[in-house]
């Protein structure tokens, strides 16, 4: 679970996540409340997470998480970073 | 460092009084269906002193029929708490309450479907130093989902006993009976390693807790660890607070940190994770399950771009439909029950103040109100059915973009629907918004939507303004939803101005777990309906019973002699005497004192206009459903100087009034019960009626202005 950091370049926000698509958590940011609610919902780094798709106005999201579904605006996805998956299935 | 060897609990202080149990777990895994099942109806609701926090308590009893009381704490996640639900948890299990003893011993109760998020709460509680159960619920639906849960070896690893679980089905319910009936119950021997940056500072912290706060050892790690991940700590009233050296050494750590760049409450909920993980590898197993749950399948629709717009229109109509017809027959009995009861009183008792006051301020005041009930409940019956299925969060999910524009967020759209039939379910559904600053605005914006009480004024105005047959319907349907649209986008239009002024926060989160679809159990439900009414009716009954009497007094004093009519009579009472003081400030809304008079006794419930505007008027045994002698006596109504009172413009201005007009005496009572203060209801009349006023004045003055 440890975080790998030599795949920073192929990072992108879980705000930008194509729906249906897999990835890694990477990185949170450290504080703010947003963050840590994040965190106790298993949201952490190295995680992986499923796009499971997007409110009727785009906003907000849904994402699969340790075998649950979780919401979240854009705006906290926004400062999400996450690996995208090679895998596709 | 926690006791590797599971201690028994001293089994002299339990062995004299009856046992506390606490009941804790994520909202959604089926706490409360597990909590009716061990307690029955044997239940009591309550609050905390000083919190809007609902407090229930029940009594089971163990193998060997000994009372053990269970007290069921509100549905969280952490025990880091963001609202004051959550607080109230921490603080029950901290023993940092002083109306609430520590519990002896807690349940924990996790979905065990999803146990790796469930156990996050639970590996916080072990931490407690108490001695626990482990519920594992839905292990059928666990079953039926692929997992293969190895109950041994959880209860090896915890150290603790852990009882595998149906509740809806009433089994495992004797297991944890036995379970909780036992004296020798263990602590768990569950360790996991703090982080090695942090755990200086939480042995300091600890030391300084048993030190300058008198906790226990165990207790005082628990708190330590907890004071870390606790950001924004929340307090609530009827909390102890920390000791200053405590405190001090803690905002010195988190300084340290800070400077150093260390991320510890990260840190620390990562480690929490990695030790569950680790947990779970060893007791779940998979089998390979392919395609998309059943929840999927029904979320492909129901949150559909299109469909799911279909499906929250169908639930609204079903909901408003049932409310307006349903709860019919059962207002028209409670309407014959009011009255005649009222009758046999008047009956059975000697003439007198007595009497009247029983009967025409008392039975006819409360009444009024208990009419709304069925509504009321239907309405109650509704929301727990939305809640329990898991619709509610799917209903937030879709609406949280429209309610982010007047920064709001999803979970206000379900109180606020509700609150076009009754303001009184809607503001008691806004329990389940965190956010305090949220659900305060939700609370003072729900009694702008027209609800099912203003009808019957808007009926009466709308037959007053068209009053020829001929008028096309269309028309009348069209005033009646510009009233609908007005109250809506007034409520819209002071949540935006609320949440940029006086209740500025953070933009709402909306991390919100969508729960799996479950059948609601129709006992739940219906249990929860009437916790609710009684609820409402205890806690409001007697300011309204106050109120009532307080208004009845108002129109009935002074006395006046016998043989006068009861027009008469009204005008010459204390409310007449009011009507006339308070007509320099509405008559340039176009109202005179009759309708003064009006306003001030529909103080008590906006229907009540109907029936005073009947008594000022001299019409005999006017009723809501036929207005047509009323209507006619309007439209004799006049100015002294001849001009006619009731024209097209003051009916449409009287609408607007109530539209806007905080014109409910059970709302502003179920607000000071939400809200725990009398300044949030005060405030809500002052806003609303000013709105109102001035609102009106644009509008009759404006009308007059161009000729109408």
């Amino acid at each position: 679970m440890a975080v790998d950091d030599n795949r920073g370049e192929s990072a992108v926000k879980l705000s930008q996540l194509a729906v249906g698509s897999k990835a890694i958590v990477r990185a949170l940011p450290p504080q703010g409340s947003a963050a840590l609610r994040l965190r106790e919902m298993g949201v952490l780094p190295g995680v992986s997470i499923t796009l499971v798709r997007a409110a009727p106005f785009g906003d907000p999201i849904e994402i699969q998480v340790r075998g649950y579904n979780l919401t979240l605006r854009k705006s906290e996805a926004e400062h999400v970073m996450v690996e995208i998956s090679k895998a596709e299935t | 460092m926690l006791n590797t060897n599971p201690r028994m609990d001293s089994a002299q202080t339990i062995d004299r009084r009856t046992p506390v149990y606490a009941l804790v777990g994520n909202p959604n895994c089926g706490k409360s269906t597990l909590f009716n099942a061990l307690t029955g109806l044997k239940q009591k609701v309550g609050n905390y002193p000083g919190v809007t926090v609902e407090k229930k308590t029940g009594t089971t009893y163990s193998q060997h029929g000994r009372p053990i009381s269970v007290i069921d704490l509100p549905g969280t996640y952490s025990l880091a708490a963001r609202s004051p639900d959550e607080a109230v948890v921490r603080d029950v299990l901290l023993g940092r309450r002083i109306d609430t003893a520590q519990p002896d011993r807690i349940i924990c109760i996790v979905d065990a479907t999803n146990l790796e998020r469930n156990l996050y709460l639970v590996h916080q509680v072990l931490d407690l130093g108490r001695p626990a159960i482990l519920v594992l619920n839905m292990m059928d639906l666990a079953l039926a989902a692929g997992l293969n849960l190895r109950v041994a070896r959880l209860e090896h690893e915890l150290g603790i006993p852990v009882i595998p679980c149906e509740a809806a089905n009433g089994k495992g319910i004797l297991e944890l009976r036995l379970a909780m009936s036992r004296m020798d119950l263990p602590l768990s021997r569950h360790q996991w390693d703090i982080p090695a940056p942090i755990a200086t500072a939480v042995s300091e912290i600890q030391a300084s807790l048993i030190e300058n706060d008198s906790k226990q050892p165990l207790i005082a790690r628990a708190e330590a660890l907890l004071l870390l991940t606790d950001q924004d700590v929340v307090r609530v009233a009827g909390s102890t607070p920390l000791s200053p050296v405590t405190a001090s050494i803690l905002a010195g750590w988190k300084k340290r940190w800070e400077g150093q760049g260390v991320d510890w409450s990260g840190t620390l909920v990562a480690s929490r994770y990695d030790a569950i993980s680790q947990l779970c590898a060893q007791v779940i197993l998979r089998n390979a399950k392919t395609g998309p749950s059943p929840s999927d399948r029904i979320d492909q629709v129901v949150v559909h771009p299109l469909w799911g717009w279909v499906v929250l229109g169908g639930i609204m109509t079903a909901l408003f439909l049932s409310i307006f017809t349903l709860a019919e027959y059962p207002m028209n009995w409670i309407d014959g029950g009011v009255a005649a009861l009222g009758t046999w009183v008047k009956g059975a008792m000697a003439p007198g103040d007595l009497r009247d006051l029983l009967t025409d301020g008392a039975i006819a005041g409360v009444g009024g109100i208990v009419v709304f009930l069925p509504q009321i409940l239907i309405l109650f019956f509704f929301l727990g059915l939305l809640e329990s299925t898991g619709y509610m969060a799917r209903a937030a999910f879709i609406m949280d973009r429209l309610m982010s524009r007047v920064g709001l967020n999803g979970k206000s759209f379900i109180p606020l629907l509700g609150s076009y039939a009754c303001a009184i379910p809607g503001i008691m559904a806004t329990r389940t918004i965190e956010d305090t600053k949220d659900r305060l605005v939700t609370i003072l914006v729900a009694p702008l939507m027209s609800c099912s009480a203003r009808l019957p004024v808007y009926l009466l105005m709308i037959a007053a303004l068209l009053p020829s047959d001929r008028v096309p319907v269309g028309a009348k349907v069209g005033l009646m939803l510009l009233m609908y649209s007005l109250g809506t986008f007034g409520a819209f239009g002071f949540a935006w101005l609320f949440k940029k002024t006086i209740l500025k926060g953070e933009p709402p989160l909306m991390i919100m777990e969508l729960p799996p679809y479950r059948l609601p159990r129709l006992k739940d439900v219906l249990l929860h309906m009437l916790e609710r009414a009684s609820v409402f009716l205890r806690r409001a009954g007697t300011i309204i019973l106050g109120i009532s009497i307080l208004l009845w007094f108002l129109t009935t004093y002074p006395k006046s002699a016998d043989n006068v009519t009861p027009q008469a009579r009204i005008a010459h009472s204390y409310a007449g005497m009011a009507g006339r003081a308070i007509e320099p400030v509405i008559q340039p809304l176009g109202f005179d004192w009759r309708i003064g008079i009006g306003l001030i006794s529909s103080f008590a419930a906006r229907e009540v206009f109907v029936s005073s505007m009947g008594v000022i008027f001299g019409v005999e045994d006017s009723q809501v459903k036929n207005t047509t002698p009323l209507r006619a006596a309007l439209r004799q109504a006049h100015w002294p100087g001849g001009a006619p009172l009731f024209t097209p413009l003051v009916c449409l201005t009287l609408m607007i009034y109530y539209v806007f007009a905080m014109q409910c005496m059970s709302t502003i009572a179920v607000v000071k019960r939400e809200t725990n203060t009398w300044r949030w209801p005060l405030f809500q009349i002052a806003y609303m009626t000013g709105t109102a006023w001035f609102v009106c004045l644009v509008v009759y003055q404006g009308g007059r202005a161009v000729g109408f």
